[in-house]
């Protein structure tokens, strides 16, 4: 069957090291089948730059199918692209027209340095996990799984908090470049459930100064991360959070 | 040469697992920090490995090539992990799990592993609510079962259709919390590239910093490796995009066998290729084969018709035909495979035409589309994000990818390989699943090994070897980390002049395998391959083009040096293939079929493990296994 095709003009972010000087260069992506993910789309484009003997574009990915949190730049301005929703793997050429100009850059945060063009260094939000995103459990003997019971609404509602997949566009989307809705979603998970109860003190403490300490800005409201939170984890996160954080500060004197 | 020594206890079934418990030698608390343990990976068997070791005591590197630990392949997964707690009291026992996980390997693997992995499959779940992992849950509280992948017992536990990413954030997380305690070291972007033996042991590995281009050492009293599976070797597959085999194979080569490689499974229901630009394959929970009817055009006019223009009587339902007992739910290589004959015979449909239909209709028919959309919405809403069309209104089209690999290093009963100090666990290794896996068994292999056998087996070995510390400096890591280089270099050189970018070569690779060593095989498609991957192979080391440099971050160069062991291992796989002149499992001969065309296993003959020494004139040894049954009687799968 006879397909459509579709060009696209692109003005990439090319930067050759955290050091290095960045600046935006143009390509044109003709012959796209419209069925093509975005990062297919960026496949075709470096097949081409290889043989043309240059430096494809750098960028991350890993499962592609929106679940693994690796991928991840700025469309037009937009974390992830304009679809709600929805990862950088997870865009079809489909959702743009023949002929438009993109423009793509990384994530820019002063706690995610540029480690070439469109990839970035990420490691501050394992650190924040490792302050305290966890239940202090060891391996080894437990009470039957059942022991524990959990009404659905609740583990429901911690699912939607633990959905997050560590991406970091709602850092890359806020002005302040803040983490509150990464960092909020992990307290709020292990804050509904019983298991994570006995530690939610420490575990506010810890986690919030470990976000300070890695200069993520604060949160001021806006809630640019929940529009382009691909796993659309809600705001109620940072609300929930900054009460978890209240709470310890007056439990804790 | 090794003796091929699956170190299994005597005794009953039911007792071996705590017995060699008890016999096994302890490193005292004291010690155990002086003791440091390698990791590669953090998938569910490295992160719940790692986590576990750390807490007990032990000093922890892990490695993986993410930007993070917790961006493993396992994240991926869907369906769900099984366990025999009979919550639902529908009659589930170890016995049962055991013996349906051996049945439906196509009595190809280990009584005694495989009823370990039934009897620790309850603490998996015990341990991941006890972390907090949101399993799908019962108004009342209690944990959620389903059934699965056609089994008889509701047994499956589940996390909406991210069980994979639960169960990956519970081991990440309790990993983290070691890496906070300072007892786990946690390196992401790191890519192992060889392994390091001392004396015949392993003692450390060289792995290339993805970042900043640089060779690194590192040196341990064990190595465990937890590096995922192969399907990569197909290039299109169901795997994340990183997914490789260079670790486990770099061990092939210094010495770890390499069993059943042959065995591969296909996954019926995933989305099809839309062009030649597609970089991977989406997996469509095989739950959709509940309800969803698989047909094709009875007349190779129709196949560009739309479907709703095709009328009943026109419609082939192939799989109800043939198998009107199970129907559409045939296990998935016969589900496969049919699927791959109609195409063959120009039946197929879609623009490439390789793809059947999976319809609804009957079933919103039938239930309602509120039920339907209950049960498969957010499947259906991937499906239509992905191609654009609406499954509620036209049927899906699916075709099988490559998903799974039962193969991988051979492993004793304490998941050590025939290298002694290196232990292998995950889908890295051959050991639970026979010739076949069954559906929500992966994810409890994996922490099967990681959480209760790995930490224990690896203290045995530490404290039975009594391993003396060797140092970087060692002239064993000067040699090896020299070969890396080497390869790396002549790889750049020739990569400056080559023609032939490496997601070009790769794709051919992907071809050959799926054309001749995929769902349906035969010696002289076999042999074929064989020549055809020798030839690939020459032409990659004359003629690859890499772009870059080797001193940073450089994509490609990380994918070369994946294919250039693609293109090794793909070679074993089609020699296993062809030696082993039976049909069992995910390995379809079709020389040896029933007068009804289903598989025909010869048991007399081929019930071993065939585990392959690695030689490098290109004529590698097998070794076997034989596999022996005293507990279970072998029986022939039939779905008719
Ligand atoms: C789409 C999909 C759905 C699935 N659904 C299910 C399901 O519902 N139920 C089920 O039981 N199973 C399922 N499976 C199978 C299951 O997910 C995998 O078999 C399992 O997760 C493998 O886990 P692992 O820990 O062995 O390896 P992986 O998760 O693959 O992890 C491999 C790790 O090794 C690292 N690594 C690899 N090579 C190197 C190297 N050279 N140097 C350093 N690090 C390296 C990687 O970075 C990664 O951390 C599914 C698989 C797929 C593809
Ligand atoms: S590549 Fe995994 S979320 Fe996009």
């Amino acid at each position: 069957m006879a397909q459509q095709t579709m060009t696209v003009h692109l003005k990439v972010w090319r930067q050759s090291g955290s050091d290095s000087q960045g600046r935006f260069e143009q390509y044109t992506a003709e012959d796209l089948n419209p069925h093509m993910s975005f990062l297919e789309m960026l496949d075709v484009v470096n097949e081409d730059l290889i043989h043309a003997g240059e430096d494809p574009i750098a960028f991350d990915s890993d499962c592609r199918e929106g679940i693994c949190g690796t991928c991840g730049f700025v469309i037009n301005g937009q974390a992830h692209g304009s679809e709600r929703g929805t990862t950088v793997c997870q865009l079809h050429m489909r959702s743009f027209n023949d002929g438009d100009t993109i423009v793509i850059e990384p994530w820019r945060a002063r706690s995610f340095p540029v480690i070439k063009d469109l990839v970035v260094d990420r490691d501050a939000f394992d650190r924040i996990i490792s302050a305290g995103g966890y239940v202090s459990v060891g391996t080894g003997p437990k009470p039957d799984a059942n022991s524990i019971k959990i009404g659905k609404d609740v583990s429901d509602k911690a699912f939607d908090s633990a959905a997050c997949i560590g991406c970091g566009a709602c850092v890359a989307a806020c002005p302040n470049a803040s983490a509150s809705l990464f960092t909020g979603a992990k307290i709020t998970q292990l804050a509904l459930l019983p298991q994570g109860k006995p530690e939610r003190t420490r575990r506010v403490q810890r986690m919030v100064h470990q976000m300070e300490d890695e200069g993520f800005g604060n949160c001021s409201n806006i809630g640019e991360c929940e529009a382009v939170c691909p796993k659309e984890i809600s705001i109620d996160n940072i609300a929930k959070m900054k009460r978890e954080y209240l709470r310890a500060m007056l439990s804790d004197t | 040469m090794t003796k091929l020594d699956a170190r299994m206890p005597d005794g009953p079934l039911q007792q071996k697992w705590e017995q060699r418990l008890e016999e096994m030698k302890l490193v005292a608390p004291n010690n155990k920090k002086k003791h440091d343990v390698i990791v590669v990976g953090t998938g569910l068997a490295g992160a719940s490995a790692a986590a576990t070791m750390g807490e007990l005591g032990y000093s922890v590197k892990a490695f993986c090539i993410q930007d993070s630990p917790r961006r493993a392949h396992s994240i991926a997964a869907q369906g769900g992990i099984n366990a025999t707690k009979n919550y639902p009291n529908d009659g589930d026992s170890i016995w049962r799990l055991f013996y349906d996980t051996i049945k439906g390997g196509d009595f190809r693997s280990r009584e005694g592993n495989v009823y370990r992995l039934a009897q620790v499959s309850n603490h998996i779940i015990d341990q991941a609510v006890a972390q907090g992992v949101p399993f799908a849950r019962e108004y009342g509280g209690d944990l959620a079962n389903r059934s699965f992948g056609g089994a008889q017992v509701s047994r499956t536990f589940y996390a909406r259709g991210q069980t994979g990413q639960q169960l990956l954030l519970g081991a990440f997380q309790a990993m983290m919390r070691q890496v906070d305690r300072g007892k786990v070291k946690m390196y992401p972007r790191r890519e192992m590239l060889d392994l390091v033996l001392v004396d015949g042991v392993a003692r450390g590995i060289i792995t290339r910093n993805l970042v900043t281009g640089e060779m690194e050492r590192h040196a341990a009293d064990a190595v465990v490796l937890c590096t995922g599976g192969y399907g990569r070797t197909y290039f299109l597959s169901t795997n994340a995009f990183n997914s490789n085999a260079t670790a486990a194979w770099r061990c092939h080569k210094r010495g770890a066998y390499f069993a059943n490689p042959c065995y591969v499974q296909i996954h019926p229901t995933c989305i099809p290729q839309s062009g030649d630009y597609q970089s991977k394959l989406t997996l469509m929970s095989e739950s959709l084969r509940n309800d969803g009817r698989v047909w094709v055009p009875k007349d190779e006019a129709d196949v560009d018709k739309p479907p709703h223009q095709i009328p009943e009587s026109e419609r082939d339902y192939y799989l109800e035909r043939k198998y009107p007992a199970f129907g559409n739910l045939v296990p998935r290589d016969v589900a496969s495979r049919n699927a791959k004959y109609m195409c063959d015979k120009g039946l197929g449909v879609g623009a490439t035409g390789r793809a059947v239909y999976l319809d609804f209709r009957d079933a919103i028919e039938e239930q309602g589309r509120d039920v339907i959309e209950d049960k498969y919405g957010n499947l259906f809403h991937m499906y239509h994000k992905i191609t654009d069309e609406d499954p509620y209104e036209v049927p899906m089209r699916i075709y099988p990818a490559v998903h799974y690999t039962m193969g991988g290093l051979w492993v004793d009963y304490e998941l050590m390989s025939t290298i002694p100090g290196l232990f292998v666990a995950g889908e890295a290794n051959f050991s639970d699943h026979g010739a076949n896996r069954l559906g929500a068994s992966a994810l409890m292999q994996g922490l099967a090994d990681g959480y209760f056998v790995i930490p224990f087996t690896v203290g045995n070995f530490i404290a039975e070897y009594d391993v003396q510390k060797v140092s970087t400096d060692h002239k064993a890591f000067d040699a090896t980390e020299d070969d890396v280089q080497d390869q790396i270099e002549r790889m750049m050189s020739i990569g400056k002049e080559g023609s032939r970018t490496v997601i070009e070569i790769y794709r051919d690779l992907g071809k050959i395998m799926y054309d001749q060593v995929g769902m349906s095989r035969t010696k002289e498609g076999l042999e074929q391959a064989r020549e055809e991957i020798v030839g690939l192979r020459e032409e990659f080391w004359n003629d690859v083009k890499i772009p870059g440099r080797a001193d940073g971050y450089n994509k490609m160069l990380e994918l070369a040096g994946r294919l250039a062991d693609f293109l090794e291992l793909s070679e074993l796989m089609a020699i296993d293939a062809s030696e082993r002149d039976e049909s069992c499992g995910g390995h379809f001969r079709e020389e040896y079929q029933t007068d009804e065309g289903e598989a025909l296993r010869r048991d007399d003959e081929f019930c071993y493990v065939a585990a392959w020494e690695y030689d490098e004139d290109g004529d590698p040894k097998m070794h076997k296994e034989e596999l022996e049954f005293e507990n279970v009687e072998l029986s022939t799968r039939s779905y008719k």
